[in-house]
């Protein structure tokens, strides 16, 4: 059957479909139901992930007489935005949000700059004992660090490189009430996840041709000057992916921000110990503790999980398209 | 003296050797390319070589000689004695609850990374078609990655009205409102093989629990959906290809090589997890009970079956896993 385009759409549907043989309609169906079953799917799954975080938005602006009244259920009856403040008297807000966002910067910068180089070194060099080294970095994915955090503490309580200072000052340095020690273990790859990092950068690095760096050397650029003008341009999306996994992680973390961090206030910290904290803020004098009600404690408890998140997700929305671009490399050849 | 020198006496050439002359300066080895590689390779992961060596090594060889002796807390410090394997004896024969825990929790790993696996590839198939609201879906569907990550997901189980929601919930799963359970008990009258669907109705149960596990896996595999040219498809559906063809034919290699990073992933995330049953019975042994030496082989023992587990997922995919050359 011969048709050209101009008379097959001068034509209606129903004609085309005639002529076709009934397959224009039998696609149309198809499309039509997968594109009703795919909606139905992702609605499903996008509301199961959604529905705990919208009654618990909806309950945070409740107050507080609207949670024991069985009568409310979704909506509030008295809207009020009085339990954000109270939360963020309990968090210590702006101050510990502050803290929140400088210590995260500076560490996971400080992460994501050694772990390009590491990952870089992995990728395109090659020296003895590699493959000792990269087993290492597995290894620092799969060792929890709950295991060394006792060690760690020792080491920081008198640190000393070598036995130098001893030598010098005739004593140890005390490094536990600085952010010093994270900072310095960030820049030896030994944060949160660093190896995970290290290893999504080498899979990348190792999809750039090698032919890049041919080029750079014969006209005369040295290693340096290859990794800074060539590579580095090159795998901006996927630093930046990298940056942001290790910011979020580092915002939400506590193991770590515990044990190195404690000096300042931290949003996690402050977050973690927010139950105890709100039995002396409703009580009249300091000095006495009283019993908050368990459905109020979790009212507030969302609220400061919601105002933890907040940053991150409006973070996530922006960056969204570099973010998910950039990972495809990291599947790239072994 | 020609560069490739060092290649020009192959008879006392050994790798020993040579990896340590690669870094004294003064001798032919030193100044081949092979050599100066080597020692910018060196520089460029010093960082984590100084790392490992400052902050991991000690705590590492600390607890496995833990592991090996008896340890006593004394003032100030611990005392250790070497008892060999003794610890690793009664981890696995003495210890009432390590073997069985152990044992549950690697079937447990296994049913639910193949879970979260094929989860988070058939979500990602989906975000990467074109369909209305899809940034919105991609949206929600990074919000496990935040909400499972650090202080949150343990923040919530605080306190009393958590578990009083949570029991309330066992209570009516039991009451027999639960439709999962219904259509189980409709399967079983049927006739499928038991073990089969007990497990698909594990997975059922769980689905929160793998969504919110899978938020890095969806970006991870949708990040290599995005890069399968769509010349690909269009050569496909010209010569005939239906869909479901091109879907395994095109698709399902294209991203095999992610595959592998996924799978690694998450055994490792499953591992790790605070509310892990082993790590609760190995940290009951270090703090309620004091057994230092036997907690440090507990742990050393599950370390060891996870890199086992990594070695053989990463073995097995590996063999399966086709690269594309451009």
């Amino acid at each position: 059957m011969k048709t050209n385009s101009s008379e097959l759409k001068s034509v209606s549907f129903r004609e085309a479909n005639r002529r076709s043989g009934g397959i224009l309609l039998r696609n149309r169906i198809i499309k039509g139901s997968v594109s009703v079953a795919r909606a139905l799917l992702m609605f499903g799954l996008c509301f199961m992930i959604i529905q705990p975080l919208l009654i618990r938005f909806s309950s945070s602006l409740m107050a507080e007489s609207d949670l024991y009244d069985s009568t409310v259920l979704l909506v509030p009856r008295n809207v009020t935005l009085d339990n954000y403040r109270i939360v963020a008297d309990l968090t210590n807000l702006p101050k510990s949000m502050l803290n929140t966002v400088w210590t995260s910067l500076l560490v996971s910068v400080c992460q994501i700059v050694s772990c390009t180089l590491v990952g870089y070194g992995f990728a395109r060099y090659n020296f003895p004992l590699k493959k000792f080294w990269f087993g290492c970095c597995i290894a620092l994915i799969i060792i929890p660090p709950q295991t060394i955090s006792t060690s760690l503490f020792i080491v920081f309580s008198n640190f000393d490189v070598l036995g130098l200072f001893k030598l010098f000052t005739g004593k140890t340095v005390n490094l536990r009430s600085s952010v010093l020690p994270y900072v310095l273990m960030s820049l030896t790859c030994m944060g949160l996840k660093n190896g995970l990092y290290i290893y999504m950068l080498r899979q990348y690095f190792r999809g750039i041709p090698k032919s890049l760096e041919e080029a750079a050397y014969i006209d005369g650029c040295n290693t340096v000057h290859t990794f800074v003008r060539i590579m580095l341009p090159d795998a901006v999306p996927i630093i930046l992916s990298c940056f942001l996994f290790a910011f979020v992680w580092q915002w939400t973390d506590l193991f770590y921000t515990r044990n190195f961090l404690s000096t300042y206030s931290i949003y996690s910290t402050e977050l973690a110990s927010i139950v105890s904290r709100m039995a002396r803020y409703f009580s009249a004098d300091a000095s006495q503790t009283v019993i908050v009600p368990p459905a109020r404690q979790q009212q507030l408890i969302f609220i400061g999980v919601l105002i933890c998140s907040a940053p991150l997700i409006v973070l996530y929305c922006f960056t969204q398209k570099t973010f998910v671009k950039s990972l495809a490399m990291t599947g790239s050849k072994e | 003296m020609s560069k490739n020198s060092a290649y020009t006496h192959d008879h006392w050439y050994s790798p020993i050797t040579d990896a340590i002359l690669m870094y004294i300066p003064g001798n032919s080895v030193y100044r081949t390319m092979r050599a100066r590689n080597a020692r910018h390779g060196t520089l460029f992961i010093l960082p984590l070589i100084i790392g490992f060596l400052v902050f991991m090594a000690r705590p590492l060889v600390e607890s496995f000689y833990m592991s090996l002796s008896t340890v006593t807390i004394e003032q100030g410090g611990y005392s250790a004695a070497f008892v060999g394997l003794e610890n690793y004896k009664y981890a696995l024969t003495v210890d009432p609850y390590y073997n069985a825990k152990l044992v549950e929790e690697i079937g447990r790993m296994s049913i639910n990374t193949l879970a979260t696996l094929v989860m988070s590839f058939v979500i990602a198939v989906i975000l990467n078609q074109d369909f209305k609201g899809r940034t919105l879906c991609r949206a929600i569907f990074f919000l496990p990655v935040i909400l499972s990550s650090g202080v949150l997901p343990g923040i919530e189980s605080q306190n009393e009205f958590y578990d009083m929601m949570a029991s309330v919930s066992e209570e009516a799963a039991n009451s027999g409102l639960n439709l999962s359970e219904s259509l189980q008990n409709l399967l079983s009258v049927s006739g499928v093989g038991n073990t089969v669907f007990e497990v698909v109705f594990t997975m059922i149960d769980q689905i929160y629990d793998i969504v919110m596990a899978s938020g890095i896996q969806i970006i991870v595999f949708l990040s290599g959906l995005q890069t399968i040219p769509d010349s690909l498809y269009e050569a496909a559906s010209v010569e005939g290809c239906s869909a479901w063809e091109s879907f395994w034919k095109i698709t399902f290699p294209m991203v095999s090589p992610l595959l592998l990073v996924n799978c690694i992933y998450t055994i490792i995330d499953f591992f790790m997890k605070n509310d892990n049953e082993v790590m609760e019975r190995i940290n009951l042994v270090m703090y309620q009970q004091f057994k230092f030496g036997e907690s440090a082989a507990m742990s050393w023992i599950y370390f060891a079956v996870a890199v086992v587990f990594i070695a053989l997922c990463s073995f097995i995919i590996s063999k399966g896993v086709h690269y594309y050359e451009d």
